[in-house]
């Protein structure tokens, strides 16, 4: 798809400028008149609601920076300083803490989607590793700023989690003390939160251009997961998808500032109002809700160290998925079988996340091993027999013959 | 399964936990249900409320508790309790602060609008040893950081009890229906006609109750009202530019489909 550019510089000033940095070129081949599947739905709409999400935290982030403290002494302080006497800093932090919960909502519909209409099959492996390394940063990344406001939760989940690495062998205690700056989570430890925090969004920028790079070489794939054939299959870019994404974006806003004016509390917990107390103990420590399905397959395992593994495991096993999905059918609509584990999947995820969220007690923590059982079984085995012995569905001959009405075809590939 | 039967369901089913929010454990006594007039979508403080729960604070609960984010002057804030400057200055002048003159000598000032209470005790060892070992907490935020948020807070205030038959109590402590273990520190505070209203309200433990947790509500959310009412211009605004988008997609797209 990545053809010949049909970029044509007008003014002088382009002209110059095309032949020393074809930036414009770039833009406008990538945005403007990208061939792009003429049927892509609304679940494709997400890709662009997560770029402007990145934006909105970044830029939210960098203002909230100018007058936060990460001190142990001043951090809570500070926020509540922000809150109430810089000008809207009430609205910013808002946006912002919401705004993770959003990026998390609109990531996990995007990652979904690429699983059921199998966006990860060649030729786009590349691009669905990236995806899940963004993932994984977007994770450390909202670890990280959970941490700052220093408050109770703050501090007792970064203690946990910290924890985890000390379950390494030999190695473990000292990894767990030089990640720290020393014995727990204090001043040593905050500060480079903090500096983590600030530099890893841009980091996930950087990946999100080659995430992007990625489609724009074997293109977009869609929700028939055929090959684009010719023009006929597609429309460009601008104004088609700029226009259906921005739709899909104002809706999107509509729900997120919905919970920010309405609802600001909603995804936080009333132990992150008291400040962090390494002397106290909250009753139940859990971390922010896009976490629990992962909190809930480490406290699965009995045993500390496997528990981390299995944990790490269930992002990892993302990477290979690619390989793991042995059907030659991308779109799960021509894979009956499919369907129904892609469901159970999803079922198992929101299951591992209510385990995750209420104590390790009987009966949800005989569920959650369940739950975690499942996890691994449907990508270790399910996906690779699936592809072997599943019998899909007929595919259509070409986008256009599947989504335009008879007769249509041929009027639609005239130029 | 029909093609769009699958999105919609996928799209509820990850909606769900999202909307169910944080799944939270606590094993709190059943707690009071209150008809608070902020908790309403568009709902305000009550104005006459915050002043009297001002005055249940300043009178009661200030002489144990502090009130570190609040200031004197916060309280003629729009969308607080709406105290003139002058009376919030006369508020803050009633309170002493140590500051040192031009000769480093300590002498003590009034304090102004930009102060906030003073700390009832010196410090953390000095009001636990006034408290049974308790340390009263700080209240800017404690309708925020409890589970329950102000209902928790009027049904702790209105839950004192004498214990049940065979309950036993440590020395010093008080039951109390809302709190967790059902022993508190703090004794019943609330009693009938403990503050004389100056608008004339009858001071029943109820009546201060419900006071004091909307003063104390204003005193953790103080920007609510700006909030909601700049969020009812934020979500006209999105709801018009959805529908002109929504037209303008069907325009682009009429000749495609």
């Amino acid at each position: 798809m990545s053809g010949h550019s049909t970029y044509i510089p007008k003014s002088g000033i382009e002209k110059w400028l095309d032949s020393r940095l074809p930036i414009i070129r770039l833009a406008h081949d990538s945005f403007v008149d990208f061939p792009t599947p003429r049927n892509l739905n609304y679940w494709w709409t997400f890709g662009a609601i997560l770029s402007f999400m990145l934006a909105v935290m970044i830029v939210s982030g960098i203002v909230l920076a100018m007058h936060y403290t990460p001190n142990t002494a001043l951090a809570f302080g500070s926020v509540e300083h922000i809150m109430r006497d810089v000008n809207y800093g009430w609205l910013i932090r808002f946006i912002h803490a919401n705004g993770a919960s959003m990026f998390f909502l609109a990531v996990y519909i995007h990652i979904f989607r690429g699983m059921y209409y199998g966006s990860y099959k060649a030729p786009r492996e590349v691009l669905w590793i990236l995806g899940v390394l963004i993932f994984l940063l977007m994770m450390a990344t909202a670890f990280l700023g959970y941490t700052l406001p220093w408050g109770q939760m703050s501090f007792w989940g970064a203690t946990v989690i910290t924890n985890l690495f000390s379950a390494i062998p030999l190695v473990g205690e000292q990894l767990h003390t030089w990640l720290l700056g020393g014995f727990s989570v204090d001043n040593a430890a905050l500060n480079r939160f903090f500096s983590l925090h600030y530099l890893l969004p841009f980091v996930i920028a950087g990946v999100v251009v080659l995430h992007i790079w990625a489609l724009h070489v074997p293109g977009n794939g869609n929700p028939l997961g055929i090959n684009v054939k010719g023009p006929q299959d597609t429309v460009p870019f601008h104004p088609y998808y700029t226009v259906k994404d921005v739709f899909a974006l104002s809706i999107f806003l509509l729900f997120y500032m919905g919970i920010v004016f309405y609802k600001p509390e909603f995804f936080g917990n009333p132990d992150n109002a008291i400040p962090a107390n390494p002397l106290v103990t909250p009753a139940h420590i859990v971390p922010e809700w896009y976490l629990l399905p992962f909190y809930a397959i480490l406290r699965s395992i009995p045993d500390k160290l496997a528990g981390v593994l299995a944990m790490f495991g269930s992002i990892a096993i993302l990477f290979v998925l690619p390989w793991l999905d042995t059907s030659k059918v991308r779109s799960g609509r021509f894979r009956p079988l499919f369907q129904i584990f892609f469901w159970l999947l999803l079922i198992d995820t929101i299951v591992l996340g209510y385990v995750g969220g209420n104590p390790p007690e009987e009966p949800l923590l005989t569920v959650g091993r369940i739950a975690t059982f499942w996890y691994f079984l449907h990508f270790l085995i399910i996906l690779p027999v699936l592809g072997l012995i599943e019998k899909p569905k007929k595919l259509p001959e070409s986008i256009a013959a599947a989504v335009l009405p008879k007769g249509a075809m041929a009027a639609s590939v005239k130029p | 399964m029909s093609a769009h039967f699958l999105p919609r369901l996928l799209a509820a089913a990850l909606l769900v936990p999202a909307l169910a929010g944080p799944v939270r454990a606590e094993d709190h006594p059943t707690l009071k249900k209150v008809e608070w007039s902020f908790e309403k979508p568009l709902g305000t403080y009550e104005r006459p409320a915050l002043q009297r729960g001002f005055q249940v604070f300043k009178e009661i609960c200030s002489s144990c508790h502090t009130l570190h984010y609040v200031n004197f002057r916060n309280l003629a804030d729009h969308g607080g309790p709406g105290f003139s400057v002058a009376e919030v200055k006369a508020i803050a002048a009633a309170y002493q602060k140590d500051v040192l003159d031009d000769t480093g000598q300590p002498k003590q000032v009034p304090r102004t609008p930009s102060d906030g209470f003073p700390d009832p005790f010196a410090n953390e060892q000095a009001a636990r040893a006034s408290n049974g070992g308790a340390l009263p907490p700080d209240l800017s935020l404690i309708t925020h950081a409890r589970e329950g948020g102000a209902n928790y807070v009027y049904s702790l205030l209105t839950g004192f009890k004498e214990p049940p038959a065979g309950f036993e109590m440590r020395p010093g402590m008080n039951y109390n229906e809302a709190f967790a273990g059902h022993q508190i520190a703090m004794p019943a505070q609330l009693t009938e006609g403990r503050v004389t209203y100056t608008d004339g309200t009858a001071a029943t433990p109820d009546q201060m109750a419900h006071d004091v947790v909307t003063f104390l509500e204003w005193a953790a959310d103080p920007k609510m009202e700006e909030r909601k009412r700049l969020g009812l211009n934020v979500m006209t605004y999105l709801a018009a530019l959805s529908l002109l988008l929504f037209l303008a997609y069907r325009k682009v797209w009429h000749d495609k489909h």
